[in-house]
């Protein structure tokens, strides 16, 4: 065992060879067919594209913490929540977790040397970049003002800003996470290592694969209904616009049909990585495997059948509400399966408190009450009152921020010292870790009572008895900044002068620890036959108990 | 993919098949478009036009998928994807229709 050695022999040391030293020049690394390299270009581009989304969310934060219109016009204001939401979910958050983490590990956790179609994945990329840099250009050239759901008719017919760049921007950005769920789901049917059956993959995977599911289901829909926009937008053919014969409600249905799932893009790999994360942080087997694999799938498929609880005041049938809203109350029973998974496997579970466990039991809180609340707005009488209000807005950021974002962070961590090869300081993690926590409760708790209480979201102004509670938010917003900045700071630090991590930081039993810390181009030496069981704790996973026991004296700084 | 068309390099049913299924797809949509100044509308029942513009490009997506794109040669796994996606337009369709067939149907009263 690497591993073993690696302890034994003392001090840790990176290899030479590694995905790192596999050549040093641009073209190295832009024509590289290795999972691993692009997995690190996607976390360059999402890091980029998340500071963009963030300083927008800046200047939100600040407009209102006056009641007046004063910071922004309006009309930029409008161009300026837009961008935020556009920036943040199409190219940030869907390719977050799979497009970094999924690409880096996924082929290492099931103990194959690549994704199965490597090219493609290099194309992925070069898409997303496309995608993104032509966003960019529009936004750039002025923006646009719809709201990041381009609601017909006024997309179509009223607003003068660049729709149809952005729409194409998204809609060549669509491509990219189709091949890239294409590319999971042909990974894990056909390059599991001998050994690695369908109930041994660790959860992350399946989680994937449900992600995948919904990538390649849902984004193909987008895609064209934006194109569709842009027809009706371009040649005038009426497919939303009642006055040429079209509905606008059925842009509602088209865009809800992707975007409810695409929800569940962006939460479901979230949750992968904390299954990951609690059951090897508490060293204990995770409670009932089986539930946690198929409840993403149940996810992954019902998630298809909801969307039209976005549009119970939209005009939609009350009828058709009904069911949305039924089937939305379903849909919440897989992911509360999870969470009482999670906590049944803390149950004396032999937990070590390390900053990606802070980020994992953030997350089982933050998840709580942005789910919980979901089901407010899933109640056909509620929404009402809330459609449209700082609650919906606080509710989704709670299940965005507080679920994906807290997951990203704690996987990012937790996968470093194999990323790079190199340990973080504790230390700052763990300060950062607990100001993430607090910045984000700060900023979006308040925002509950605000929308309860009746302020409308998108309005660059408000009535000054809500002054206070945006004071908290805004103030809440510093501190998350600086919580997301310290990362950046500490993790850049750390590739220079951290501590070698050795191939096994965590003296964990995944296959993804028992390679060199950075991998090999190949990954593994020889390919690995997995003979145990997914956290297997115990003798059979070959894992030197002893060692693990003393973990902390190892490791910590 | 252990199928024997990857070494011959021109497929199951050769360049003849191919066109001929290209053919069957040019005549679809010629066909979509002459098909469009019937007024079935007005003689069938509504929305008999875009049923049968509809039907048509099934018909031609089926051609693409089956022969194109070889599920008609590939194993069971590929034809449970392809009849499962066609299921999941199936959802798509058929829960948006649920809101434009019931609603005019109002507000129901006690
Ligand atoms: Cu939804």
């Amino acid at each position: 065992m690497q591993n073993v050695d690696a302890i034994g022999s003392g001090i840790p040391a990176i290899p030479k060879d590694n995905y790192l030293t596999n050549g040093f020049t641009l073209k190295s690394w832009l024509l590289t067919k290795d999972h691993k390299r692009i997995a690190i270009m996607y976390l360059i581009s999402i890091s980029l594209f998340f500071m963009a989304g963030g300083l927008y969310a800046s200047a939100i934060r600040l407009e209102l913490l006056t009641p007046e219109t004063d910071l922004l016009t309006s009309a930029t204001y409008n161009k300026v929540f837009t961008q935020h939401g556009i920036l943040m979910i199409f190219f940030f958050l869907i390719p977050s977790i799979p497009a970094v983490l999924g690409n880096f590990l996924l082929p290492i956790m099931i103990g194959a040397k690549d994704l199965a179609l490597p090219r493609i994945n290099l194309l992925s990329l070069y898409i997303y970049w496309l995608g993104g840099a032509l966003t960019v250009y529009a936004l750039l050239q002025g923006g646009v003002d719809t709201g990041w759901t381009f609601y017909t008719p006024y997309s179509t017919t009223f607003s003068n800003s660049y729709v149809m760049a952005v729409g194409l921007g998204i809609f060549i950005n669509g491509f990219s996470s189709i091949l890239t769920g294409l590319n999971f789901i042909v990974t894990i049917h056909t390059m599991r290592a001998p050994g690695m059956t369908w109930f041994r993959l660790p959860l992350f995977v399946w989680a994937q694969y449900a992600t995948s599911l919904v990538m390649i289901l849902g984004t193909p829909v987008i895609a064209i209904t934006v194109l569709l926009l842009a027809i009706e937008r371009a040649v005038g053919v009426g497919i939303f616009d009642p006055a040429i014969g079209g509905d606008p409600i059925l842009f509602q249905h088209l865009f809800w049909f992707y975007s409810h799932p695409a929800v569940y893009i962006m939460v479901l790999p979230g949750m992968g990585v904390i299954s990951e994360l609690i059951s090897n942080f508490s060293r204990k087997k995770i409670f009932g495997y089986e539930f946690i694999a198929f409840s993403s799938i149940a996810i992954a498929v019902f998630g298809f059948l909801v969307w039209g609880h976005h549009m119970f005041v939209s005009g939609q049938s009350i009828y058709a509400g009904m069911v949305f809203s039924f089937l939305t109350m379903v849909v919440a029973v897989p992911s509360a399966i999870k969470m009482f998974n999670w906590s049944a496997t803390l149950y004396k579970g032999s937990i070590s408190y390390d900053t990606p466990m802070l980020y994992a039991i953030g997350f089982m809180g933050l998840f709580l009450i942005g789910g919980l609340t979901g089901l407010f707005l899933g109640s056909m009488g509620l929404v009402v009152h809330l459609t449209d209000t700082y609650f919906v807005v606080s509710h989704f950021h709670y299940v965005m921020v507080g679920g994906q974002v807290i997951a990203y962070l704690g996987g990012l961590h937790y996968w470093w010292p194999k990323i790079t090869g190199r340990m973080y300081s504790e230390f700052w993690g763990k300060i950062s870790a607990m100001l993430v926590f607090i910045g984000f409760n700060l900023t979006f708790f308040p925002q509950f009572i605000l929308g309860y209480m009746g302020m409308p979201r998108r309005y660059a102004s408000y009535p000054a008895e809500f002054q206070v509670l945006n004071i908290f938010s805004t103030a809440g917003a510093s501190v998350l900044a600086v919580g997301f900045v310290m990362p950046l700071i500490y993790l850049m630090h750390s590739l220079f002068y951290g501590k070698p991590a050795g191939d096994n930081p965590w003296m964990l039993p995944g296959l993804e620890w028992r390679t060199t810390s950075p991998p090999p181009t190949e990954n593994f030496e020889k390919t690995p036959v997995v003979t145990w069981e997914a956290y297997e704790f115990g003798e059979e996973s070959g894992l030197d108990l002893e060692a693990a026991r003393t973990r902390d004296s190892v490791t910590t700084v | 993919m252990s199928d024997k068309h990857m070494e011959t390099g021109e497929g199951h049913i050769g360049y003849p098949g191919y066109f001929g299924v290209f053919a069957i797809l040019v005549f679809g949509t010629i066909f979509t478009y002459f098909s469009s100044f019937w007024d079935l509308d007005g003689t069938l029942f509504p929305g008999a036009n875009t049923l049968l513009a509809l039907a048509i490009a099934f018909f031609k997506m089926t051609c693409v998928m089956l022969f194109f794109m070889h599920v008609y040669w590939s194993p069971r796994m590929i034809w449970l994807s392809a009849v499962a996606s066609l299921f999941w337009l199936a959802i798509m369709f058929a829960y948006t229709m649920s809101d434009y067939f019931t609603r005019s149907l109002g507000v129901f009263s006690v």
